[in-house]
């Protein structure tokens, strides 16, 4: 039982990683490219606006990049709190 | 050699090397019929998944549906990426922890229930059969071009193709045949794309071509050095459809995106390929490889659709909107062989020999009609589901393309609807029946269930997709939210909330499947039979339309589960520790077998 407090810590480091990636998923997809997309409409891009770029191109290379940060992130996480698999 | 010919080549030469890897890969080892995936690098199982996720929804209807509606169905590029975030986060590397095969298995071990595992297969039934009616359809478009049939007899002979292909069985699960997939599927979508984005941009890449401006030497009506979406804009309004970029309800849209986002997340045959790979961390990284290679056909997508959109303008307007419109005996031959499968259709209305498209329906088209003497809109049928398929004839490239878009098309098709059905066999044969019903069945009885009920799927889906509730995309769409309200939240709860029941659990996604399914039958008919509908859209609920009310039957799971898992009593100890070691990662070990 000595190990569950590193545990807690580990499961709300992850919570709070998980947090993170989500309010940014959230906010490009959700509010650069839907709701927040009024807002932006000053910033032209090829013909549109940066709304509009997001909602079709932007979003989904956000995505990529949380997908790889998170991996990163919690695989060194796992080292550090000394839960990775050997 | 003439087109069918050349067709028969690419779509023949396609299939026989899937079935040459499959051989080749069989006799390797035979525990790699469940085990797909496990020992493959994260990368290779990336690719794979990709196979396994994009179907005919992705490869034949999607850029379509994007193509005439513009701006408000970017829904259909952040949903069915987005999900993958939800996917890496909240359940991939944790399911991969629990280490079962199955979804069933999993919300049965997890609820220690026998009624949640059962409740677990009748939604995964579900969502897979309402997911293969899409499939179907798109299949359907494919082969009735393919074989220049009418519509009907395409979807009857996908049917059969499907049917065959499934029930051979295993091949399905070899990761390397859909490695070949993808590969096809890939540069069958992508090519074409970048031949159309060179001609119009001079970008050889679409996703960039998207945004940049046209080069001289397009047809009339084009204006070179303009963005290309300023352009498509700039010919919609003077024909009187909405423009391109433009947003009518963002609200609704939101909520769309979002169910096809937890709908991902939540369905059954693509979990399980993260429940097999070697470790924890890998099931992490093969989550955002799978997402590399569906983005390169996603950020193709949108490009695709404008700038089949603005083709076609150019086709029927070459002079453009202010001169002639089309002379009918000047339409490209492309418009016969489609005419065939009776997907496209042309009538001139006012009998001038031209045929001329605009929006009949707005107050701006009406007033273009009476200007130029029109009578309607002369492009009467264009079904969104061929545009993929057509765009290499509409932008005039070589047959060798067309043959080749052809087999990417089958590729995706047949490759998702085999491994949606081998998802609902084995749900029947190894959750329901051997694991409740009768335990005691033979090995032999067993494989008998598995091909008797995909048999019956099969017959199911094609009735149903004779009348599909919408096209391909908008079919597996409604399939997302069935995934989003039922399985997404038991899955999730099952991980990130301790405290949850089998009770919880139980009445969560019994509420949540129920509601949505009762929604999708009162507005769109009972098992989407046309004429059964029994309200219709003025009557949407808080004006929802069905293909967005996932997250409310989401909502409804939450809360549901919460309530009743709250009033009754906690899960036993040994289900709390089995949550903590959930969470972490060390001690993973192999995927334990059935």
């Amino acid at each position: 039982m000595a190990e569950k407090p590193s545990n807690n810590e580990y499961w709300a480091a992850n919570i709070r990683l998980v947090t993170i990636c989500l309010v940014i998923w959230a906010l490009v997809s959700f509010g650069f490219a839907i709701l927040l997309r009024p807002l932006l409409s000053g910033i032209a891009v090829g013909g549109a606006d940066l709304g509009f770029w997001f909602a079709q191109q932007g979003s989904i290379l956000v995505f990529l990049v949380l997908i790889f940060f998170y991996a990163w992130r919690m695989n060194s996480l796992d080292k550090q709190f000394g839960v990775d698999e050997e | 050699m003439d087109q069918t010919t050349i067709n028969f080549i690419f779509v023949g030469a396609s299939f026989a090397l899937y079935f040459g890897i499959a051989i080749w890969a069989r006799a390797g080892s035979t525990s790699e019929f469940y085990a797909a995936g496990r020992g493959v690098n994260p990368v290779i199982n990336g690719m794979a998944t990709a196979a396994d996720w994009m179907s005919a929804a992705s490869f034949i209807s999607m850029a379509g549906l994007i193509a005439f509606v513009g701006y408000n169905n970017s829904s259909f590029l952040m949903g069915w990426t987005g999900g993958y975030v939800l996917m890496a986060m909240l359940l991939a590397p944790y399911l991969r922890k629990f280490g079962k095969y199955t979804v069933p298995e999993f919300v049965g071990d997890r609820y220690y229930s026998q009624t949640a595992r059962i409740v677990a297969v009748v939604c995964l039934i579900v969502i897979s059969t309402t997911y293969v009616i899409g499939q179907m359809t798109g299949a359907g478009v494919a082969f009735s071009r393919f074989l220049e049939v009418d519509n009907t007899t395409g979807l009857i002979i996908a049917s059969l193709v499907v049917a065959v292909y499934a029930v051979l069985g295993g091949m399905k699960g070899i990761t390397y045949t859909q490695v070949a997939q993808y590969c096809v599927l890939i540069v069958a979508y992508t090519i074409p794309a970048v031949f159309i984005s060179l001609q119009l941009t001079g970008n050889p890449i679409p996703g960039l071509g998207l945004f940049s401006s046209m080069t001289a030497g397009n047809a009339g009506g084009v204006e070179a050095g303009v963005p290309l979406l300023a352009n498509l804009n700039g010919l919609l309004d003077d024909l009187g459809f909405n423009e391109y970029t433009t947003g009518t309800s963002y609200l609704n849209m939101a909520l769309f995106t979002l169910s096809l986002m937890i709908g991902t997340a939540g369905l059954p045959h693509v979990i399980i390929r993260f429940f097999t790979v070697p470790r924890v961390a890998d099931a992490r990284w093969s989550a955002g490889w799978a997402l590399v290679f569906i983005a390169l056909l996603y950020l193709t997508a949108p490009a695709v659709g404008a700038m089949a959109r603005l083709n076609i303008i150019t086709t029927m307007w070459p002079e453009g909107v202010e001169s002639e419109a089309v002379a009918q005996e000047n339409l490209p031959d492309w418009f016969q062989t489609w005419e065939v499968t009776g997907l496209l259709g042309v009538e001139d209305l006012n009998g001038d020999g031209r045929i001329q498209y605009y929006n009949d329906a707005s107050p701006e088209g009406q007033a273009f009609a009476e200007a130029n003497g029109l009578e309607g809109n002369e492009l009467v049928t264009f079904n969104r589901d061929i545009l993929v398929l057509a765009n290499p004839e509409i932008a005039q490239l070589p047959s060798w393309v067309i043959g080749l878009i052809a087999a990417g098309g089958l590729a995706a098709a047949l490759s998702t609807a085999a491994g949606l059905l081998l998802a609902i066999s084995s749900a029947i044969s190894h959750d329901l029946i051997k694991s409740v019903i009768n335990p005691g069945i033979t090995e032999k009885g067993e494989l008998l269930a598995a091909r008797l009920s995909m048999i019956v799927a099969i017959i199911l889906a094609t009735l149903l997709a004779l009348n599909p509730p919408g096209f391909a995309a908008q079919t597996v769409a409604l399939a997302f939210g069935l995934a989003a309200a039922s399985l997404f939240p038991t899955l999730m709860m099952g991980i990130f909330y301790k405290r949850m029941n089998s009770a919880g659990a139980i009445t969560g996604m019994l509420a949540g499947l129920i509601s949505t399914l009762l929604y999708l039958f009162l507005y769109l008919g009972w098992l989407f039979i046309p004429g059964t509908a029994m309200l219709d859209s003025s009557q949407y609920l808080f004006g929802i339309p069905p293909a967005s009310f996932g997250p409310v039957g989401a909502l409804l799971n939450f809360v549901v589960a919460y309530l009743v898992s709250n009033a009754t009593e906690e899960p036993p100890q040994e289900i709390q520790d089995l949550v903590e070691s959930v969470r972490i990662p060390r001690g993973a070990g192999a995927a334990t077998d059935h």
